[in-house]
């Protein structure tokens, strides 16, 4: 985080200089790229518990997402004041797109509009997969297991869960903007037990991005699969169809919920997650159908 | 009161420097090595590695052990013995008779020791050691294992399910015997310079193999760290199981470029194959739990140990793996050396 922001004052000392002092500071840039590559190629960098690598999540991976967020879905991100500055808080987002581009987005989302990283729980899949399920521990994410989420929460972090899981991200186009079932809201046990905040958090564009119209479920199983998906565009267009639709983004924090007023026992009282669950579900249903009220169409030129 | 510290596994590197610093503390009388082979001591069976302690060749396996804790009147026991390799690749202890003998020296032999254990009048403490290899490496497993963590699968294969057997024989000891003091330490992967491993013989080959797609977490805890860690608690109770690694982790692909020597990643069937021939080639000792650990890793807490003993391990992790490098000569310098020569290339033009 002291890079970001170093970088950004860095950025405005060049604005105001003169020809000279721009070469010094290009000069300067250039000595910083060498310094990286030499941590790079030494091995010289710090990874956490969890395999999360800062340097590599805020000058490789997170630089490729920035272009998507910023021009692609011409993201916006709204209620920023609600997620704590520097304390722990459990972000709450509803789920879509077929593909967990939403995950990603939020992760840059939080990343760069509020300075801190976002540790997401990730289904098993994930980490069963090969590359994927290292490039998520590197930038930050890990299993959604109790253990792996109290542990982040107890150490301050920003963490983030999608507990609609698979129901969510592949239902059908249909359906969308409809929260499916939360889970067994293992999540709401999990912030009573640190005492941090729960911020519902509302995604709007996401579900646009690959509308699913159809399904294989056969070859979806065959596969090891969740569900394989039929959109407008893929598998007909090929890897063509991967290219997700430019749909506007919005992405909305809203008012935390407490829960530092339980006791930290309190989470073993099935019948308050259950009751604190719903409550978080129906806020979050609300914010959403005001969020896609606010948006408007998805693609402005056609109506959606 | 005379006190009498009897260390098994003598013979291992560890086990040696752990008799040779209890027996230079003054406040205990007399320290017995047992192993079944004599320590491999350039000084010959006078046992000059050990400095002061008594050697005694006997299989854990056997009666004889018995009369030693009796006639000794021994009161702490440092179980070292467990071996990590059916090959016993440099380790005296492992007898090198295959898969069979080695369960039969990890689990038969701690068996009878603590049988004997139990039979002693004077035994006050027990001390063993153990791997967190018991946690296994899965990607269904949290990232970080605390003492409490049920492992998500057992393991099923030598080294890790042997250490998981013992852990069950010492916590039944520890209930039938509730007035002795049992220690169970599980250590990380051992690192340093004279810690001879799978994992240290892996990052001594000259190219590293490693599987497509996987970058595992590793820990290390360094020799002088785990030595320093069996002393305090065989000279002091601290009862209950501990973690204990070095400060942070290491992801593999760091490791690899620590060492500056070349990675060849390969499809996860292929570097099985490739290890199967290591192994048969007796190049490096490499058994299926450690395959598991070459894709998923695993990292543990270690936040009890430091509470209990009020101290924390003086290498961190990385500390550890580069203290090993400097031991065996160093990191390769070329690719350091080609970005340094990268960087005063293009330093002028710009």
């Amino acid at each position: 985080m002291d890079d970001f922001q170093g970088r950004r004052t860095d950025g405005s000392t060049n604005e105001s200089t003169n020809e000279s002092r721009d070469g010094s500071a290009a000069d300067d840039r250039l000595a910083e790229l060498f310094a990286f590559l030499r941590r790079r190629i030494t091995g010289d960098y710090e990874v956490d518990e969890f395999g999360f690598d800062p340097e590599l999540n805020e000058k490789v991976l997170l630089e490729a997402l920035r272009p998507l967020y910023r021009r692609w879905f011409r993201a916006e991100a709204l209620g920023l004041g609600n997620v704590p500055a520097d304390s722990g808080a459990l972000i709450v987002a509803n789920h879509s797109g077929t593909l967990p581009v939403d995950a990603l987005m939020l992760q840059v989302a939080v990343h760069d509009e509020l300075s801190r990283p976002l540790r997401l729980l990730g289904a098993h899949l994930v980490y069963q997969l090969p590359v994927l399920g290292h490039l998520a521990r590197k930038s930050g994410h890990t299993l959604a297991c109790p253990e792996d989420a109290d542990r982040l929460l107890r150490k301050g972090e920003v963490v983030g869960v999608f507990p609609e899981g698979f129901k969510g991200i592949g239902k059908p186009f249909s359906e969308r903007y409809r929260l499916q079932r939360f889970g067994r809201g293992g999540f709401v046990a999990s912030a009573i037990r640190a005492g941090v905040p729960i911020v519902p958090c509302a995604i709007v564009g996401a579900e646009e991005i690959y509308p699913k119209v159809g399904d294989l479920p056969a070859l979806a199983r065959l596969l090891g699969l969740p569900y394989l998906p039929i959109t407008p565009l893929f598998p007909w267009l090929g890897p063509l169809g991967l290219l997700p639709l430019p749909s506007k983004w919005l992405i909305e924090f809203g008012e935390p919920i407490r829960t530092d007023e339980y006791a930290p026992e309190e989470a073993d009282d099935p019948m308050l997650v259950f009751d604190l669950t719903d409550h978080i579900r129906e806020t979050m249903q609300r914010q959403l159908d005001a969020l896609r009220l606010r948006r408007g169409p998805a693609f402005p030129p056609i109506v959606m | 009161m005379t006190r009498t510290v009897l260390v098994t596994g003598v013979s291992g590197h560890i086990g040696a420097r752990v008799a040779l610093a209890l027996a230079a503390d003054p406040e205990i009388d007399r320290v017995i090595g047992v192993d079944t082979a004599p320590p491999p001591s350039p000084a010959g069976e006078d046992g000059a590695v050990l400095g002061r302690t008594e050697f005694v060749r006997v299989a854990l396996r056997s009666p004889d052990l018995v009369k030693v804790i009796r006639d000794a009147d021994v009161d702490t026991v440092v179980h070292l013995s467990l071996v990590s390799g059916p090959g016993g690749s440099g380790r005296a202890s492992g007898s090198g008779g295959g898969r069979p003998a080695m369960k039969e020296h990890n689990v038969i032999g701690t068996m009878q020791l603590l049988a004997a254990c139990q039979r002693s009048a004077t035994v006050r403490r027990v001390v063993v050691r153990s791997t967190t290899a018991v946690y296994g490496s899965s990607p269904h497993a949290p990232a970080v294992f605390t003492e409490d963590t049920e492992p998500v699968e057992v393991s099923h294969s030598g080294y890790a399910r042997d250490a998981t057997e013992v852990e069950t024989y010492v916590r039944g000891f520890a209930r039938r015997r509730p007035d002795v003091t049992t220690t169970t330490l599980r250590f990380a992967t051992l690192m340093g310079p004279g810690v001879d491993s799978p994992l240290t013989g892996y990052f001594s080959q000259p190219v590293l193999p490693t599987v497509l797609g996987f970058d595992p977490r590793l820990q290390f805890v360094h020799e002088d760290d785990a030595v320093e860690v069996l002393c305090r608690t065989a000279r002091a109770d601290h009862p209950g199981v501990f973690n204990v690694a070095g400060d942070g982790v290491l992801l593999l692909s760091q490791c690899a470029r620590r060492t500056g020597r070349p990675v060849i990643p390969m499809p996860s069937p292929a570097f099985r194959f490739v290890s199967g021939l290591a192994r048969g080639a007796r190049l490096v000792d490499f058994s299926p739990e450690q395959l598991a650990l070459m894709s998923h890793g695993r990292a543990v807490d270690t936040t009890r140990l430091a509470a209990e003993l009020g101290w924390r391990p003086k290498y961190s992790t990385a500390a550890a793996f580069d203290d090993f490098l400097r031991s065996r000569g160093g990191p390769g310098d070329l690719p350091r050396a080609l970005v340094d020569w990268l960087a005063d290339f293009v330093r002028p033009i710009s």
